[in-house]
């Protein structure tokens, strides 16, 4: 009833305006046409000022509400990152002023060269002279925003640091898994026709390449703060994107090619609830491209921790291999089997986790 | 050139004749329905694009509703979506397809049929002064393909899993597994034929338009005395032959793909717990074919609206446009540059860096011809005598939309940036200005300043001036402060943002925002009902040149028949931008140029 209300309102609105409108013309034909299209013109050239200074007025006050709840007052959670925001700064400095000139001579323009009786327009077809400043002043700012976006941008695409701690984070709908190297440092090899889930090898890790023996596999990423670290990224279904909103970066993950991504965490967790305010702060991982009904739920948690807890936690994770192929664990015969090893992860994870 | 010339004169006595008798010779059904006249085919493409524009705007409203608010329930929902809205709440599925249809609605069938269609149909016959276009028939078979297009796509809404729902840049694997998403099955298949057929009409409609341009010039309109409008509609024919055939080889291997078991874009994939055989196929292969048209694309929405608004700032300025050669050489350095900036779109697929430096470069160098446009409109208006017809005020919004939205470009270009903001709503908020709104200013001021020409009655000016106010307001308050929710990383295609602590800050924000929405989505109901109203019932056109403007155009009947001139072609003696010449208000195309008269 109350939709059919609402309706009812909308239609009722509608034809008001209508009326008023329809009316307006017999009225203007009464004034007649020439006297009340001039004063349309008034009104509509006074709305153009009105308008600019409104607008300047609305974006200023937009950014005072909003700009506190973007990731920049905070800053940079990576240390590449800082690159970013810096030279986000530099493109806002730059087309901000662009934005301010242009808009404001476009709506003055509009309001101050209104139509006025017995005034004439200025002729003025070309001048060469003007044309050739507008078009090389552009082309020299635009060198320089080209200069030092490049300039970043084969810094965050170089090679990772040979030291850089390597992960490997893959997406299918709708979750991430990562996984870690283990002692050896180097993961093991994948071939996607072995993935076999009632067998629990659910990356596809091909287990006769004894690399794999000692990796580890976790539904959560941890990193070590100031340790570059290198993202190996897969997607086993369709393509999904690792997005770190808080490190500025992001990666799709492309079923068949792997890509990787790396970058300098600066702050951890604990210090980011700081820096934020925010005791429930996390690092998140999104997924940036759009992968199916669960997209927008594919969550992944990324803690970063210092490193003596990273090093207590790599060393609390039991590797895929044993947890598959129990027969195998050496330590496994003095345990009992009061609790399965899934949930003793999920346990020290419950742990890390808890503030 | 014999040929064509016979050709061509020959074309000329059939229309004359033509239109000496077609008012006993046709019927219903060949002036309304299967007409070859431009002028009535410009109309059906008009009122097929508001059908389309009016549905695609009501999806992105729907969507709105959910993401205003992601818990509430609307029972009527499920009243009019059944299955798609259980308990009165948008299905993520079906929220999906609805931001994809969306998508693809706007660009293709509204932004693209809809406005090319339109204008260049209704524009560059009588701009250039020709009987009709170069092939009647195949104009008339270009809407009609549009047509079957818009059945099937029409008709994906209907089937029991839905339309497409993997967003309208369809990529595979997701598009091309019905196990990956419920969108991906036969809804996917229905939009690949509907598109394939799209790009049927568009080819034949380009192929026309250029063919029009080139030979059917009437006596003394040489290229460099073409309105700009024809030149941004010849520019964009251009551009939409050359990369819509690209888009339909990649449609057609997604479906070999689909059905015929082939790898073009599959490799190394589980999915729902199946291992599939395709190996070594490419994914971003299917990106690279679709934006090689996606990107052009963009531009065959934007040029028309360039080149209207500069046509209108001009007329309305009652002055000449500034820089004519700079405006079609700036048109012209786009259209190239537009066929050379598509992987900007890719930076982070994994892009080999320095191919990707390549990219950034080539887009970045697009905004010297755009600033050029730019700095040439504002000097057209410098020191005019503007009188703000309700065209007017469109294409001074399309200007400042132009302006806000080409700016956040230059961040979105820049790989380094890019690898934070893609896919964020910051992208959302730059093309939604740069080429959804601003495009559709272009469009309106197009449909205002034409439609007397169109259907010999005005628009109600009352509801024009309540339509663009509250659309230009709605539009800044809608998508400006989305860039602040995009500089968060907030992405884009999400259905319900509550349960991300980064992102759950701006749910109040997106109230708001599905509120102002709602409101423009109504005040342009109220444009739709001005349109059709006028149509039949609008003021009356009582002389032949309503703007005083100098184009061809203006020289015909009040409600041109089919051939346009009822006598012999007018002849050219002048550029279209004589306004304010030598104490003159304006002196138009036709008009001989005087002995003593100063030159430009």
């Amino acid at each position: 009833m109350k939709d059919l209300y609402l309706v009812a309102i909308t239609a009722m609105i509608f034809i008001v305006i209508f009326q008023i409108a329809k009316a307006s013309e017999y009225v203007s034909v009464l004034k007649g046409e020439e006297k009340s299209r001039k004063q349309n013109n008034k009104i509509n050239a006074f709305l153009m000022i009105a308008f600019l200074i409104l607008g300047f007025i609305g974006a200023w006050y937009c950014n005072e509400l909003y700009f506190g709840k973007t990731l920049f007052p905070q800053g940079s959670a990576s240390v590449e990152g800082e690159k970013i925001d810096e030279m986000l700064y530099i493109t806002t400095a730059v087309t901000g002023l662009v934005f301010i000139i242009t808009q404001t001579l476009l709506f003055w323009f509009a309001y101050k060269y209104q139509e006025q009786d017995g005034k004439k327009a200025f002729y003025f077809p070309h001048n060469n002279k003007l044309e050739l400043i507008w078009t090389t002043v552009p082309a020299i700012f635009l060198t320089v925003l080209v200069v030092f976006g490049l300039k970043f941008w084969f810094r965050i695409t170089a090679d990772a640091p040979k030291e850089a701690i390597v992960v490997e984070i893959t997406g299918h709908q709708f979750a991430w898994d990562m996984r870690y190297p283990g002692v050896d440092n180097k993961l093991g090899k994948k071939n996607y026709k072995l993935y076999n889930k009632p067998s629990g090898n659910t990356l596809a890790v091909d287990f006769a390449d004894p690399d794999s023996h000692d990796d580890l596999h976790t539904t959560e990423m941890h990193l070590p703060v100031g340790k570059p670290v290198k993202l190996v990224i897969n997607a086993q279904d369709v393509i999904h994107d690792v997005g770190l909103s808080h490190f500025r970066l992001k990666m799709d993950a492309v079923p068949g090619i792997p890509t990787t991504m790396w970058f300098t965490p600066k702050y951890t967790t604990e210090e980011m609830k700081k820096r934020t305010g925010n005791p429930n702060f996390v690092y998140e991982i999104s997924c940036d491209q759009m992968c199916g009904k669960g997209h927008f739920s594919m969550r992944g948690v990324i803690v970063v921790e210092t490193e003596e807890q990273y090093n207590k936690w790599l060393s609390e994770q039991k590797p895929e291999y044993l947890t598959l192929h129990p027969e195998k664990d050496p330590s496994k015969a003095k345990e009992n089997q009061a609790t399965t090893d899934t949930t003793a992860k999920q346990q020290v994870v419950a742990q890390m986790i808890k503030p | 050139m014999d040929t064509v010339a016979a050709h061509e004169s020959a074309m000329h006595d059939a229309h004359a004749h033509d239109h000496h008798d077609h008012h006993h010779q046709e019927t219903f059904i060949s002036k309304y329905i299967f007409s070859m006249d431009h002028k009535m085919i410009a109309r059906q493409f008009l009122i097929t694009g508001i059908i389309w524009a009016i549905i695609g705007g009501l999806f992105s409203v729907i969507f709105r509703l959910q993401l205003g608010d992601p818990n509430a329930t609307y029972p009527w929902l499920e009243d009019f979506l059944g299955h798609w809205a259980k308990g009165g709440k948008l299905n993520p599925e079906f929220y999906y397809a609805l931001v994809t249809m969306h998508g693809t609605i706007l660009v293709f069938f509204v932004l693209t049929a809809g406005l090319s269609g339109t204008f260049a149909n209704f524009l560059i016959p009588l701009q250039i002064g020709a009987r009709d276009m170069a092939s009647p028939m195949l104009n008339m078979l270009s809407y009609w393909f549009f047509f079957l297009a818009s059945v099937i796509m029409m008709s994906s809404l209907f089937v029991q899993t839905g339309p497409a729902s993997g967003g309208w840049t369809i990529y595979p694997p997701l598009s091309a597994l019905g196990e990956a998403s419920s969108g991906s099955k036969i809804g996917m298949d229905l939009w690949l034929v509907s598109m394939s057929f799209f790009i049927v009409s568009s080819l034949l409609g380009g192929l026309n338009y250029i063919t029009t341009v080139l030979n059917l010039r009437t006596k003394g309109m040489s290229m460099t005395r073409m309105p700009l409008t024809v030149w941004a509609l010849f520019f964009t024919a251009v551009l939409g032959v050359l990369s819509f055939p690209v888009l339909l080889s990649g449609a057609i291997l997604l479906l070999f793909d689909r059905n015929l078991g082939t790898s073009f874009y599959l490799s190394d994939i589980i999915v729902a717990g199946k291992v599939l055989p395709n190996e070594g196929g490419s994914a971003i292969l299917f990106q690279h074919l679709f934006w090689f048209l996606g990107h052009p694309e963009v531009y065959i929405i934007l040029l028309p609206a360039m080149g209207m608004s500069s046509e209108i700032l001009s007329v309305n300025s009652r002055k000449p446009i500034f820089g004519y050669m700079a405006m079609v050489g700036s048109l012209f350095a786009i259209t190239i540059l537009a066929f050379l900036v598509w992987a900007h779109h890719m930076f982070v697929t994994g892009l080999n860096p320095f191919l990707g430096s390549v990219f950034v470069l080539l887009t970045l160098l697009i905004a010297v011809p755009s600033a050029i446009k730019v700095f040439n409109w504002l000097t057209t208006i410098w020191k005019g005598n503007i009188r703000f017809t309700p065209g007017m005020l469109f294409a001074i919004g399309f200007v400042s939309l132009f302006i806000s939205g080409g700016l956040t470009g230059i961040f979105l270009g820049n790989s380094a940036l890019d690898v934070h903001l893609h896919d964020t709503y910051f992208v959302i908020a730059h093309f939604h200005i740069v080429m959804g709104v601003a495009s559709f200013f272009g469009m309106y001021a197009g449909v205002y300043h034409w439609f007397p020409k169109m259907f010999g009655r005005y628009l109600n000016n009352t509801l024009a001036y309540i339509h663009f106010w509250v659309t230009i307001i709605g539009a800044y308050l809608i998508f400006w402060p989305m860039h602040y929710e995009g500089l968060a990383g907030m992405p884009r295609r999400y259905y319900d943002f509550s349960n991300w602590e980064s992102f759950k800050q701006f749910g109040e924000l997106n109230q708001f925002i599905s509120l102002v929405a709602l409101i423009v989505f109504a005040v342009q109901i109220l444009f739709v009902i001005n349109f059709f109203y006028s149509i039949f019932k609008g003021r009356k056109v009582t002389t032949l040149n309503p703007w005083g403007a100098n184009t061809l155009e203006w020289t015909t009947p009040i409600r041109p028949g089919h051939g346009n001139w009822p006598g012999e072609l007018p002849e050219v003696h002048r550029w279209p931008y004589d306004y304010a010449k030598d104490g003159k208000e304006f002196i138009a195309q036709d008009v001989p140029v005087g002995a003593d008269e100063s030159k430009h």
